[in-house]
């Protein structure tokens, strides 16, 4: 892969939800380390996007590609396109009783770097990340997600991926539910995330953690695709005009 | 720190194990030896047998009579006419071998029993797990015990702990007293046959006030094809005093069918306290037909771990009589039903006394047409007054061909009580096995995960070392359980 390729290549994705089309052409270039946003209303296909990109089983694609590292990955179960440096943040994290937090967190690392990091050396990694994230100690004896609180369960998935460093993060509305308190520690998480190493595309409804985040690329989601894109400016024009000032440009220019 | 060690032994454990993705569905313990016994009974049941094992165990006259007038019980005694009444119905009694004595005595040294079932043994880690974590150890072959230890410093506090051959030659007049007042010849089919071919199992009394804080083990292996095991348990718990005593068990495969039904008595005296793990592990031709009953006396507490990964049916419902005041008891159970499997398994309680409680957990999980049935009874008695008792029981079902039936009785006759029962069947989750392979894990190891944790309330009761081999064995059973 040349630095002039890009890392993910959407194009032209439609994808089902049982017999309803919900994504209607997507087109999307992501090259490495760089920040996009994607912003759109609610119900408009934004967070069937990053299902499709992580490959959860319910979501059929029907036409279109998409490369990740030049490999097509449509094919691809979900933990193959982890291990090759795809991750997601998830929007609702499910709870998975009985199974702790340190064990999985370490299964998973384990699987995605493909060796056995020694235990000492992962409490270490683990303790220094968490101590980012102002998470304490009893979190890793937790079980996943049970019980946890909105600004718990973010913190959980935004410290995963901070040990998995893809080079694809993907974060689906993970501003939602969250206090300004929280929304500024799991920010900066993203922030720390954020490497030539790491590009990061960012899903969300609210403008607001655009504030402490910063996209290179901003784009408008709308009725299944991507139907303006844009540098940071165009986030701060959503915030103040809305987003029906996308949809009647695009009326009045007759898309 | 647990999490901790744990862990670690599992990350020592696998790498150990680098093949252990790639064993599939074998059950590890199939292999069997070559036969060299000493004594092998013909096929089937008869009097002359049961006599023939009274004799060749030196035993008094009141356990021949007692193992004759069994026999006629069995004889007499219709078949379940519940549970799995199919497979129940399948068994063929006369072509059992009821009695196989594989060596001249038991050993107190390993190496003093013969090679090829001390290398049987060594496979299947008991001498190394004695020398780790066991304060005592009986391997039982077929019929027989063939080495039995314990450390100098419990026999020193007077605790006995032997095989019951043992125990009736050198203690038979506290075995007189207790055998069979628990569980009589007669309570059911298979108590009876138990009585009349019983052989070997553990003799454990603990005396006044001591606690035995290092587990006792024993390990039952069946190796001939079409054998019938039945070994006999009793444990006294004098007042004050504790114990904890874990079985486990493996046989070869075979494609005939193999019978073991024990029988297990237990006896709580006041204040005194029985914990008894089981990790059943027969493999998928044994049936495995058990009657399990503690007595609890005041204050006493009694505890049944009871895992069941193998066997092709399972029948056992471990029971506990609370018959003095703020007696407490607990069944935690787990059961396995995979491909031609049943497991069908449960718990007794009866509140005899008043403020007496009781506690009973459940799980379940059946996959590729495997079945799991909970089978429980809680009876509460008039007098019983101010008695709790709490009954859960969760299923997890892998596929649509798997099956799981709760059967719940409650017979309660007190008013002054308080009973809670919570059942739950529930499915893999889709989305639990997204988020975990989203992170990484194979769709195996996901679920492998998932079953893990719905399993954790009752592995976080066993010693480390057996948590961490449930947990491996369960991985080595989700190998593309899900596809």
């Amino acid at each position: 892969m040349t630095a002039k390729e890009p890392l993910l290549s959407v194009q032209d994705l439609h994808v089902q939800v049982e017999d309803k089309e919900i994504l209607k052409g997507v087109n999307l270039n992501i090259f490495p380390g760089e920040i996009h946003a994607i912003m759109g209303r609610n119900g408009s296909g934004k967070s069937t996007l990053s299902y499709t990109l992580m490959g959860h089983p319910r979501y059929h694609v029907t036409s279109g590609r998409v490369l990740f590292k030049g490999q097509d990955i449509l094919e691809m179960p979900p933990d193959e396109r982890a291990r090759m440096g795809l991750a997601l943040a998830f929007q609702y994290p499910v709870a998975i009783p009985g199974v702790s937090v340190s064990n999985f967190v370490r299964a998973s690392v384990n699987a995605v770097r493909g060796k056995d990091v020694p235990v000492k050396e992962f409490r270490q990694e683990l303790k220094a990340e968490m101590k980012k994230l102002g998470v304490a100690n009893e979190f890793l004896s937790r079980y996943i997600n049970d019980g946890f609180s909105g600004g718990e369960k973010k913190r959980l998935e935004i410290l995963q991926l901070a040990l998995l460093k893809p080079a694809l993060a993907v974060l689906d509305e993970t501003d939602s539910g969250l206090d300004i308190d929280a929304l500024k520690t799991v920010s900066e998480g993203i922030n720390n995330l954020a490497s030539p190493e790491t590009a990061i595309l960012l899903i969300t409804h609210y403008q607001r953690i655009l504030n402490y985040v910063e996209p290179q690329f901003v784009h408008v989601f709308q009725d299944g695709r991507i139907v303006k894109s844009g540098d940071s400016e165009l986030s701060q024009e959503l915030e103040n005009r809305g987003y029906d000032w996308v949809t009647q440009e695009l009326t009045s220019s007759g898309v | 720190m647990r999490e901790e060690l744990m862990e670690e032994t599992m990350a020592a454990e696998l790498a150990n194990n680098q093949a252990l993705n790639s064993i599939g569905n074998d059950y590890k313990y199939g292999f069997r030896d070559e036969e060299d016994y000493i004594f092998k009974s013909g096929r089937g049941l008869t009097r002359e047998i049961v006599i023939k094992i009274s004799s060749m165990k030196n035993e008094p006259e009141w356990m021949l009579k007692y193992r004759l007038r069994a026999l006629d019980i069995f004889n007499k005694k219709p078949m379940p006419t519940w549970g799995n009444c199919k497979l129940l119905n399948d068994i063929d009694f006369q072509n059992i071998f009821y009695y196989i004595k594989p060596s001249e005595r038991s050993e107190k040294n390993w190496d003093e029993v013969p090679d090829s079932i001390k290398q049987t043994f060594d496979r299947l880690g008991i001498p190394e797990a004695e020398r780790k974590f066991l304060a005592g150890v009986t391997a039982q072959y077929e019929s027989e015990v063939v080495y039995h230890s314990i450390r100098e410093d419990l026999e020193k506090e007077g605790v006995i702990f032997l095989d019951m051959d043992s125990a009736l030659r050198e203690h038979e007049d506290i075995v007189k007293e207790y055998f069979g007042t628990i569980i009589p010849a007669a309570d059911n089919k298979f108590s009876a046959l138990n009585s009349a071919v019983w052989s070997g199992g553990s003799f454990v009394w603990v005396p006044k006030g001591v606690k035995v804080e290092i587990p006792l083990q024993a390990y039952f292996r069946i190796n001939a094809e079409n054998m019938g095991q039945f070994e006999r348990t009793l444990i006294i718990a004098e007042p004050g005093s504790f114990v904890h005593y874990i079985e486990g068990c493996t046989a070869p495969t075979y494609s005939t069918d193999s019978l073991h039904s024990a029988v297990v008595e237990l006896i709580a005296k006041p204040g005194a306290h029985i914990r008894y793990t089981t990790i059943q592990n027969w493999s998928k031709n044994v049936y495995n037909l058990v009657t399990k009953r503690a007595v609890a006396h005041a204050d006493a507490k009694v505890e049944w771990v009871d895992g069941n990964l193998g066997s092709k049916l399972t029948m056992k419902y471990p029971s506990i009589y609370l018959v003095g005041p703020r007696a407490h008891g607990e069944v935690l159970s787990i059961a396995f039903a995979g491909e031609d499997q049943h497991q069908d398994a449960g718990a007794k309680m009866v509140h005899a006394a008043p403020d007496t409680t009781s506690i009973i957990v459940s799980k379940s999980i059946s996959k590729n047409g495997g079945r799991t049935s909970y089978r429980g009874l809680v009876k509460v008695y008039p007098e019983a007054k101010g008695s709790k008792s709490s009954v859960k029981c969760d299923a997890l079902l892998m596929d649509e061909k798997s099956r799981s039936d709760t059967y719940p009785t409650m017979e309660i006759d007190e008013k002054d009580v308080t009973i809670e029962h919570e059942a739950t069947v529930s499915k893999v989750g889709e989305e639990q096995l997204f988020y975990l392979m989203s992170r990484g894990l194979t769709q195996d190891e996901a679920t492998a995960m998932i079953i893990n944790g719905f399993f954790e309330p009752f592995t976080k009761e066993l010693p480390l070392e057996y948590a961490v081999e449930l947990n491996r064995l369960i991985q080595l059973e989700m190998t593309g359980s899900v596809g």
